[in-house]
């Protein structure tokens, strides 16, 4: 809880701490009803989002499916970060719909609490939408530009009305946008006087409104400079620990999801190629395409430059539309043999200590570890 | 500031670099005049280039950093940006005092640029050859058969796979990667002796930009060029570059070789950005951010831009006579060896 200042214009830190603790008692509501930590919140299991490609205008033949997402797995604790790593184009934002069911998965389940989503009716979605919420990237897009901030924030209780008591609307908002560190008198401005950051912060209040339990973070930071960058992401470690939310965060940003995440999945043309905790995907990388990521990460300390071994990948990612047979990473791979075009593998431990599908899985430092 | 001369490389980066000074910079002001107020874009800016050299401009959006760059190729839009003093050199040559023609006929050769978002800044609706053979059409004259060979030797030099077959391609049959190679090429066409990257891979990929990168570290080492890489990424900065300039609110407010500027920062500004990163070989602690928001450049804060986000501020009675960080401007100075930094307490941020 610390420095959620935002410059000359905004509350001072002492205000903010001191209403935090009143803000995250009234917005964390019945946080004695929640379960413990730890206990598994949602599964994924083999979730599948194939969007149809047509030719044609008014006779739409459907000539080939664009597999975005093709068989993912993910397990979200409760009070755990889970970071979902991956180039553009690998789906990874595609799961986040999916996690918010804005889409309807092709295949696969999404278990919340015992239920599978896909299978709920429109009240039992409404009753998950209001736990699941979701941050977008682009600060500037995902506020509508004619509502105040105080109305954005105060959007969501006209559909979930039991959660604010209609009367103490405005103060609750003022104490979301402190909570996040805004100003609260700012609740009649509109978002574009607002910074990238402080916009953002004001999607954080939206999304905190409805007291989830998970919010999907997709790549929340990405669109913000790298100093106001670090103020967004301490916010939203500091949101976590007071009201045990749950992140699934999205980012393609490899050391921002290490930093914030305690298992990170790595994701390549529509599947999960490698998972593990933060210290095993990024210590001892055994998936190639892991490898070859981490290794391509600028370093940012003169004396770690030239300390590693680069894996320069060569070639683009094949399209999805029409992926490579097996494993999907074989074109680009430099430990490729014939079986890699036969049999697509496994998500499995092969002896590394943490899954990998790749047959030929074999941890390796790839990145120069300590200091 | 002016005349300063590069800075030495010390003995740690081993990065070989001498050569003849190609571009400078001298107390550049660029401002837009808009019907809300003047923005102060940049706010003088020095810097030298030498051949092989490569200078990075570090800093975050609205720190000027695009806008002296655009400055300098004679592309700002003007209205509303004003070149409102100082002076370009280009191997000795004044840009800024020659006429349209004339700095055209020293531009298309000598200076070229490339861009961050590599789709908008091809055109649609022309084939690439025909887009890279532009160059060799306009500058030298070159038939259009002719142009196309070349275009087509170009894409191999910067390793477009097939390139006689995709020559004439449009754009949006190239990948990103590719597409901003095909960029490469047009601005290395016509063998320029500097290159100016704008956020040249801050759209790509990692993988694709490691790959870009070392192209154009392997093109500067065979022509020889300056290269002038604009960004906010600090590890590509840290990958790439020889010197860096740190910028905030349109000005250099540190300089130095990026060794000595990333070991031990000498201005409160680059040590918070420092803090701000997470590291990706180990996890550390919290993060430390630098509190508050980058300036309004219509409303710059008065002496030093950065003191009102300072950790390191003195004002009044706390500050040494002549030194108050909220009235008195520090210049950039020399601060150690081959340091500038423009911090009234420099000395103490580098701990020395």
């Amino acid at each position: 809880m610390s420095e959620p200042s935002t410059g000359a214009t905004a509350a001072s830190a002492e205000p903010a701490a001191s209403a935090g603790s009143t803000a995250s008692q009234a917005a964390a509501g019945g946080a004695s009803t929640r379960g413990a930590l730890g206990e598994t919140l949602l599964e994924v299991k083999g979730l599948k989002k194939h969007f149809p490609l047509t030719r044609g205008v008014v006779l739409k033949r459907t000539v080939g499916h664009v597999r975005a997402v093709d068989g993912v797995d993910l397990t979200l604790r409760r009070g755990e970060t889970v970071g979902l790593v991956g180039e553009s184009g690998c789906g990874k934002s595609t799961v986040s719909k999916l996690l918010v069911a804005l889409e309807k998965p092709t295949d696969g389940s999404i278990v919340y609490k015992g239920r599978d989503v896909t299978k709920l009716s429109k009240r039992g979605l409404k009753g998950y939408r209001r736990e699941v919420q979701i941050i977008f990237q682009d600060p500037y897009a995902s506020l509508n530009p004619r509502m105040t901030v105080g109305d954005i924030v105060a959007e969501g209780w006209s559909v979930h009305a039991d959660i604010a008591p209609r009367k103490g609307r405005l103060q609750r908002t003022q104490e979301l946008l402190e909570r996040v560190g805004l100003n609260p008198d700012y609740v009649n401005r509109y978002p574009h006087q607002f910074s990238g950051g402080q916009r953002q912060r004001i999607g954080i209040a939206r999304a905190l409104a409805l007291q989830p339990e998970i919010i999907v973070c997709d790549e929340p930071v990405s669109a913000l400079d790298v100093s106001v960058q670090a103020q967004v992401v301490n916010l939203l470690e500091d949101l976590q620990d007071d009201f045990g939310l749950s992140y699934l965060f999205i980012a393609h940003d490899l050391s921002v999801v290490r930093h914030i995440s305690d298992r990170v999945a790595v994701m390549y043309l529509g599947s999960v190629v490698e998972t593990g905790t933060d210290a095993e995907v990024y210590g001892a990388p055994s998936h190639p395409y892991t490898q070859a990521l981490l290794s391509s990460v600028p370093l940012h300390e003169p004396k770690l430059r030239g300390q590693r071994d680069r894996i320069l990948l060569s070639g683009d990612v094949p399209s999805p539309a029409n992926p490579p047979s097996g494993c999907r990473f074989r074109t680009r791979c430099w430990k490729a043999q014939d079986i890699c075009a036969e049999e697509p593998p496994a998500l499995v431990d092969r002896g590394q200590g943490h899954p990998a599908a790749c047959h030929f899985a074999e941890a390796r430092p790839a990145v120069v570890e300590g200091r | 500031m002016t005349g300063t001369t590069t800075v030495p490389v010390g003995p740690s980066g081993g990065r070989a670099r001498t050569g003849e000074l190609l571009l400078e910079v001298d107390d550049l002001h660029v401002e837009f005049r808009t019907r809300s107020g003047v923005v102060n874009a940049v706010n003088g800016v020095s810097y030298t280039l030498a051949e092989r050299q490569t200078l990075a401009i570090l800093g975050e959006s609205g720190s000027g950093k695009s806008v002296s760059a655009q400055a300098i190729m004679g592309i700002l839009d003007s209205p509303p940006a004003v070149i409102t003093g100082g002076g370009i050199r280009f191997q000795g040559e004044d840009l800024l005092t020659m006429a349209e023609e004339d700095q055209r006929k020293v531009r298309g050769p000598g200076i070229s640029m490339i861009f961050q978002d590599a789709l908008s800044s091809l055109n649609p609706v022309y084939s690439v050859g025909y887009q890279i053979g532009e160059m060799f059409r306009a500058h030298r004259g070159t038939s259009k058969k002719d142009a196309k060979q070349k275009a087509v030797e170009l894409m191999d030099r910067v390793r477009i796979p097939a390139a006689a077959q995709r020559v004439n391609d449009y754009p949006h049959q190239f990948s990103g990667g590719m597409r901003q190679r095909v960029m490469i090429a047009m601005a290395i066409a016509l063998d320029p002796r500097i290159l100016i990257a704008d956020e040249p891979t801050t759209a790509l990929d990692v993988t694709v930009q490691a790959q870009v990168m070392d192209l154009l570290k392997e093109l500067q080492q065979d022509t020889g060029m300056g290269l002038i890489l604009i960004t906010h990424d600090l590890g590509v900065v840290n990958e790439v570059a020889d010197d860096v300039a740190v910028m905030y609110a349109g000005k250099i407010v540190e300089r130095g070789t990026v060794d000595d500027v990333f070991t031990d920062a000498a201005h409160p500004y680059t040590e918070g950005l420092m803090a701000s990163i997470p590291q990706i070989e180990a996890k550390g602690g919290r993060l430390r951010p630098i509190v508050g928001q980058p300036p309004n450049l219509a409303a710059i804060p008065s002496g030093c831009p950065f003191h009102p986000r300072c950790a390191r501020r003195r004002l009044g009675a706390e500050a040494a006579p002549g030194r108050e960080c909220a009235t008195d401007v520090p210049p950039l100075r020399l601060v150690a060896p081959g340091r500038e930094a423009a911090c009234h307490y420099s000395e103490e941020v580098l701990g020395v």
